[in-house]
Formats: C-alpha cells, structure tokens, sequence
C-alpha cells in the first residue's frame, strides 16, 4: 500500500519564518552584525573560509550569523554561493617565504634568522576561562617594538642546503581541480593538498592524531608554522603583465618527517606540508601530518594498513559538505522504501509463525 | 625601454587600488571630485580568481582555494582605457580603481597619485607597520644562562 | 587591442541567460531557429555565434579557431571577453568557423562511453538558416523538422556512433539553430 505524501510548504514557509525568530533570539538582546562576527570571532571566519575554499571573509561572517554558528552549515552556504561567480583565472603560485609573519616559530632550531615570532597566540594561556570578557570593558594598550628589517627564510631551505632534507618534486604549472573534475584514485599530491585544505578540520586533526598514536609512524617535528599576509599575484591578458589581486592571511606549516634512506640514497629527512586560508594552526599542523601519511608509497615505505595511510579513507571522507550531505538526508522521507521493508518484515514474520505453528502439529 | 618604468608605475597603481579599503577608496575619489564621461567596455563583474600554492612552499602548484574579486574596465571619452580589479566583493570599488586608472592613463597620473594613490599606500604602510610592531614584540629574546663561578 | 573590448554583452546576466536559453531550446527541438542580438563580436564572427562564445566559454573551455575564424582581433576579444584558451581541434570543447574550415571531423573528440559529454560542440558559421533542404527526425521533432544543413553525410556518419558523437549549432547573423548528435537527418523527399 502507497502512502501519497504531498504539500508540507505551508509548514515549511513556517519552519523558515520560526528559524529566523530563533536566529534573532531576545529581543532584548543586541543583534550580532556581520563586521562584529568579522571582526571578534575571526577563527571562526577563517574555518569557513578554509572549508568553504573561499576567501571572503565578509562573506564568511554573514554565512555564519545565518547559519547561526553551525559552521558546517556555513560552509555549505559558501561552497553554493561560490558556485555563482564565475572564476577570473588563476594566480600565480603565492610565495609564503615572503610573508609578512604576524607569526613564526620552529621546534626544530631555536635560533632561526627572522627569530621565533610568537605572535597572537593562545599557547601559552592558561585555558581558565576569563570571566572578565563576559562585560565589555577597556583594551590595555598592545606593547610594540621596531619593526624587525630581517627576512624570514624557511627553516627547511637550511636542511635542504645540506641535502638533509627530500627535494620537493615539480609538477604541472596547472595542477588539477577537484572543484572541476570528479576526484578520482590514485590523486597527485597537488589534489590531496587542495582536498585537505579544504576538508573537514576535525576529520583532518583525529587522523592525524592517528599517525601519533601509533597507525602509521611519522615521528613528525614541526619544523616551522608561519602566519601571516601576502599579496595574490595573477596575470591580466588584457594588461600584459601580472598585477596584485590583493592580499590574504595564510598559516602554514612545514613538518620535518622520519628520515628514509635505501642502498642508493643516503637518509635524507622527509617533508609534510599544510596550508589553509586565515590564522588556523591546528588545521595546518594536521594537514601536514596527514599530507606526510599519505606518502608512504612515493617515499619507499611500507603500508602499515593505518587509515591516515589509505587516500582513498582519507580523501572521500574529508569533505564535510559532502559528508553531511549524505548522513542529513536520511532524515528526508524514505515512506515508500520503508513501506516495502515493513511488508517484508510483515511477511517474514507471518511464513516464520506458519511454519512454528506447523512443527508445533 | 620606456615601456617599463610605465608598466611598473602601472602596477603599482593597480595593486594600490586593489588592496584599498573599500571606504576610503570611495571618499578619496569623491573627493578627487572627477566624473569622467566613460563607456562600460565591462561592467563591473563579481568573480573569483583561485589562489594557488606549492607543495613544500616550493614544489608543484596546487588549487588552494578560491578570493573573491570585482573587476571593471572603462575607456574615457578620449580613448584611454583602465581597468580595475579590487579584493572582494565591491561593483562601486572596482568601477572607481578602472576610472582612476583610465585617468592615469590619460594623463593625470601624477595629480591621482597626490590624491588618492598616495594616501592609500601611507595608511596601507601604517597599518602594517601597527602589525609589524606588535609581531616584534613578541619575538623572543633568548637569555643564554651563563655558569658562573661562585 | 581597444576595440576588441567592445562588443561584449551589455547586461551580462540578462543577456547571458537569454542567450543560453535560445541554445537549450534550440538543441532541445532541433530545426527550430532563435534569434540571439546581444553580441557585437569583431568580423567575421556572426552575432549569435558571438553570443553563444561570450555564454558559454570561461577559462576553463578550450576553444579552436578554424582558420576562417582565426585573427588577432578575435583571439584579443576572446581572451577579453570570455578567458577562454586557444586549442588545437583534438582538445576542443568548442569549435568555431565555417563548415568548410572546421574540416576534417575526425578531429574533434566525440566523448566516451563513460562520459559522452566530453566531446566537442561545433560553432558552425554560415550565410543564412532556414527551415527548408534538409529533413530533420528524432528526440525534440515532433513530426519531421527541416534545416539547411551544408550536408547530410557526415551527421548521418555521426548519428550511428550515438551516444558518441559531436553537437553542431548554426550561426547566421543574429539567428542560430542547433542539431544534436540525436537526430536523423535525411533528405527531402
């Protein structure tokens, strides 16, 4: 028997119109605007920057005053807006040895030309919940000192100048898109690094924390995380000459890996690479531990079976867009196939009762 | 040869106006006071342009995701064309950077860049010298313990 | 270089969209013939086919110029206008030139198996379009259709590789039409 489901958009019109007075909330209360969730809750802007692949970050502070603070509700808000531009072109890869650092540290050499930049962290806070920010108050004047004139170099250049570290390899001047062709195994490094950018930063940190605890072995160092701006360079036909976009806030990080070596090539140290729009470390650091797990195979080593280890895991499970897609629907009427399941059951159960019956005889 | 200083001026014109907050860029060329008669060669388009890295800062490029960008191009009534191309999301903003840059090339190059240009690139620098200094300060100066003999 | 920046649609999202809806029509019913007015694309690119550049190719839809169609004017107003990189025949999505110019088909990629959509569009330039000479049926045609093809073997060549195969859309002015790889196409009685 068909259950004919029909009409509900009264009560969705409705669901929408209690949404918003939900998003609202008090009255009495000061809406939030788009600059102050720019501006105060900037990590979270940057997240959905990174995981929407879009960097705006106006953009990203009203996609999460709509979402009301849903950030993966936000990204999804993000990636279709995107949808809609169409795309310029492409800039030319940008050069992150000439950030200016808000910050740079390394765990790997303390004394680095450019020195360890803290920056505006929150590692070394005490995690006790300040319940001075719960009134608005008074900002203490921030100490300032001159400027530093050095420059910054990468702290691998020096491993690499030895020849203690793996080369990088070249590629193609246009790498691949996930965004425009389906994602198919086995992906170049170019594709993994876009797909973990843009993945999901739990699923990214709880795999790599998985290479920590023992499924596959990296014995990573971070041999250096830098955040700071650059400026976005792309050739314009129509000038003839390459001219800056503008600029945008990019944290990276350089893990120095386990050394492999063969009866060819002495040890060298191995690299793992993360790179996300914004001031986002956590993302960074996992991106590189997991980039470095998933390279086993070109790097000579074995495969341990660890999940990190396996692209394709790793890869079809990052994106949360995707991911959420897939499990929220379920919640989407399923009546008919449920109907058909039901009968079966149904069905089963009265063969099972005949056929008791029957023995019982 | 003269092509080059041109080109650069011209660059460094553009990245000026790309970068400039979207609200001092209006006031500035308000009150530049110009309204040039000029022809839509594109108007003023809301794209992206996908930002690109390299693997290990140095290796192969990879798509690290897309910024958002408006562009613009004008011709002026005297035949200059200028184009502009702005971060974000901003039709007025891109429209202005191709007006000032067709003025530029027209010949007013020198008085844009006391008005607007200049401006621009000197609260730019103070803004990231603001940046730079707080950096500064939280570098860390690493005391050597030295053994001394007691 | 300045006068290839002209010629561009006026009011991109309206003219965009009515121009791609003028192709969808016409490749869903093909011999039907809609007018496209909104382009203004250097000689000897047809209005319609200049519309059809400006909707439908970006940076990432490689373009082939045959040498009917291949200048500095329009390479400059193509690249302008719509980004789109220059290919050789046998990695075009889009293909644009006279009939006689776009020769030899072979070139153009007719999809795969899989994904049958990654094959070539042809952009076909000619004098005039009208619904006589040739006899159109299939998916789209209610009845029977008519168009004047410059011929009729080589679509009834690309007919039986279906689902493979390349699309055509004819330009004359400001009026194209458009014949799928779907059709049967066969003379007039």
């Amino acid at each position: 028997m068909y259950v004919a489901v029909k009409g509900g958009e009264r009560a969705i019109d409705n669901a929408h119109a209690w949404l918003a007075e939900e998003r609202r909330g008090d009255l009495d209360v000061a809406e939030l605007s788009v600059a102050q969730i720019r501006e105060q809750l900037r990590l979270a802007v940057n997240r959905v920057m990174a995981e929407g692949s879009l960097y705006d970050p106006d953009l990203a502070a009203l996609a999460i005053k709509q979402a009301r603070g849903d950030m993966i509700e936000a990204v999804f808000l993000i990636r279709a807006y995107r949808t809609t531009l169409p795309r310029f072109g492409a800039s030319e890869p940008i050069d992150t040895g000439a950030m200016t650092c808000d910050r740079r540290v390394s765990a790997t050499f303390k004394d680095v030309p450019g020195g360890q930049v803290l920056g505006p962290t929150f590692d070394y806070t005490h995690r006790l919940i300040d319940f001075a920010l719960a009134a608005e108050g008074d900002l203490p004047e921030t100490p300032q000192a001159t400027p530093r004139a050095e420059p910054t170099p990468h702290v691998t250049e020096f491993l690499a100048r030895e020849d203690l570290i793996q080369p990088e390899r070249e590629g193609a001047d246009t790498p691949r898109d996930l965004t425009r062709e389906p994602l198919d195994f086995p992906a170049d490094r170019p594709l993994k690094l876009q797909a973990l950018s843009r993945g999901d930063e739990g699923f990214v940190l709880s795999m790599a924390y998985s290479t920590q605890r023992g499924y596959g072995r990296n014995h990573p160092f971070v041999g250096e995380l830098r955040v700071g701006q650059l400026p976005v360079e792309m050739e314009i036909p129509e000038l003839g000459f390459a001219i800056d976009l503008g600029e945008i806030t990019v944290t990276e990080c350089e893990t120095v890996n386990q050394f492999t070596g063969s009866k060819t090539e002495p040890p060298q140290f191995t690299r793992g690479y993360g790179l996300v729009f914004g001031h986002s470390e956590r993302k960074a650091i996992s991106m590189a531990l997991v980039d470095r797990a998933m390279r086993w195979e070109e790097l000579g080593e074995d495969n341990m079976g660890a999940p990190a280890q396996d692209e394709e895991f790793v890869l079809s499970h990052s994106d949360n867009v995707q991911a959420t897609g897939f499990l929220e629907h379920i919640k989407l009427p399923h009546y008919v196939d449920f109907q058909s399941e039901l009968e079966l059951i149904r069905k089963l159960r009265a063969e099972a009762q005949a056929s008791h019956q029957e023995a019982a005889e | 040869m003269s092509e080059i200083p041109d080109q650069q001026a011209r660059r460094a014109r553009l990245s000026t106006l790309a970068q400039a907050p979207a609200a001092r860029l209006a006031a500035l060329w308000e009150a530049y006071g110009a309204a040039p008669e000029h022809e839509m060669l594109r108007p003023p388009e809301i794209g992206t342009v996908m930002v690109r890295g390299r693997a290990g800062a140095v290796g192969a490029p990879f798509n690290l995701g897309e910024m958002t960008v408006t562009r613009c191009s004008v011709r002026l009534g005297s035949g200059a064309v200028g184009h502009g191309y702005v971060q974000g999301r901003d039709k007025r903003a891109a429209k202005t950077a191709a007006l000032v840059d067709a003025l530029a090339e027209a010949g007013d190059a020198a008085a844009l860049d006391a008005a607007i240009l200049a401006p621009l690139r000197d609260e730019a620098r103070t803004k990231g010298h603001a940046r730079a200094a707080r950096a500064a300060a939280t570098k860390v100066e690493f005391f050597t313990m030295v053994r001394g003999e007691d | 270089m300045r006068d290839v920046m002209t010629g561009g649609f006026a009011n991109p999202a309206f003219d965009a969209s009515y121009a791609f809806r003028a192709v969808l029509q016409a490749m869903a019913r093909p011999g039907r013939i809609e007018t496209v007015a909104s382009a203004t694309p250097p000689a000897p690119i047809s209005p319609a086919a200049g519309a059809m550049l400006l909707t439908l190719c970006d940076p990432e839809t490689g373009l082939y110029l045959a040498p009917s169609h291949d200048t500095d004017a329009i390479r400059s107003w193509v690249t302008f206008h719509t980004g789109a990189p220059f290919v050789p025949a046998n990695r075009a999505d889009f293909a644009l030139g006279t009939w006689e110019a776009l020769a030899p088909l072979s070139a153009y990629r007719i999809g795969t198996p899989e994904y049958p959509d990654r094959s070539t569009t042809l952009i076909v330039e000619q004098d005039t379009l009208a619904t006589t000479g040739t006899r159109l049926t299939g998916p789209g045609i209610e009845v029977e259709a008519a168009l004047n093809l410059p011929e009729i073997a080589a679509f009834q060549a690309n007919r039986a590789q279906f689902p493979l195969g390349f699309d055509c859309v004819f330009c004359a002015g400001e009026q194209l039409a458009a014949l799928p790889r779907s059709t049967f196409v066969t003379e007039v009685d």
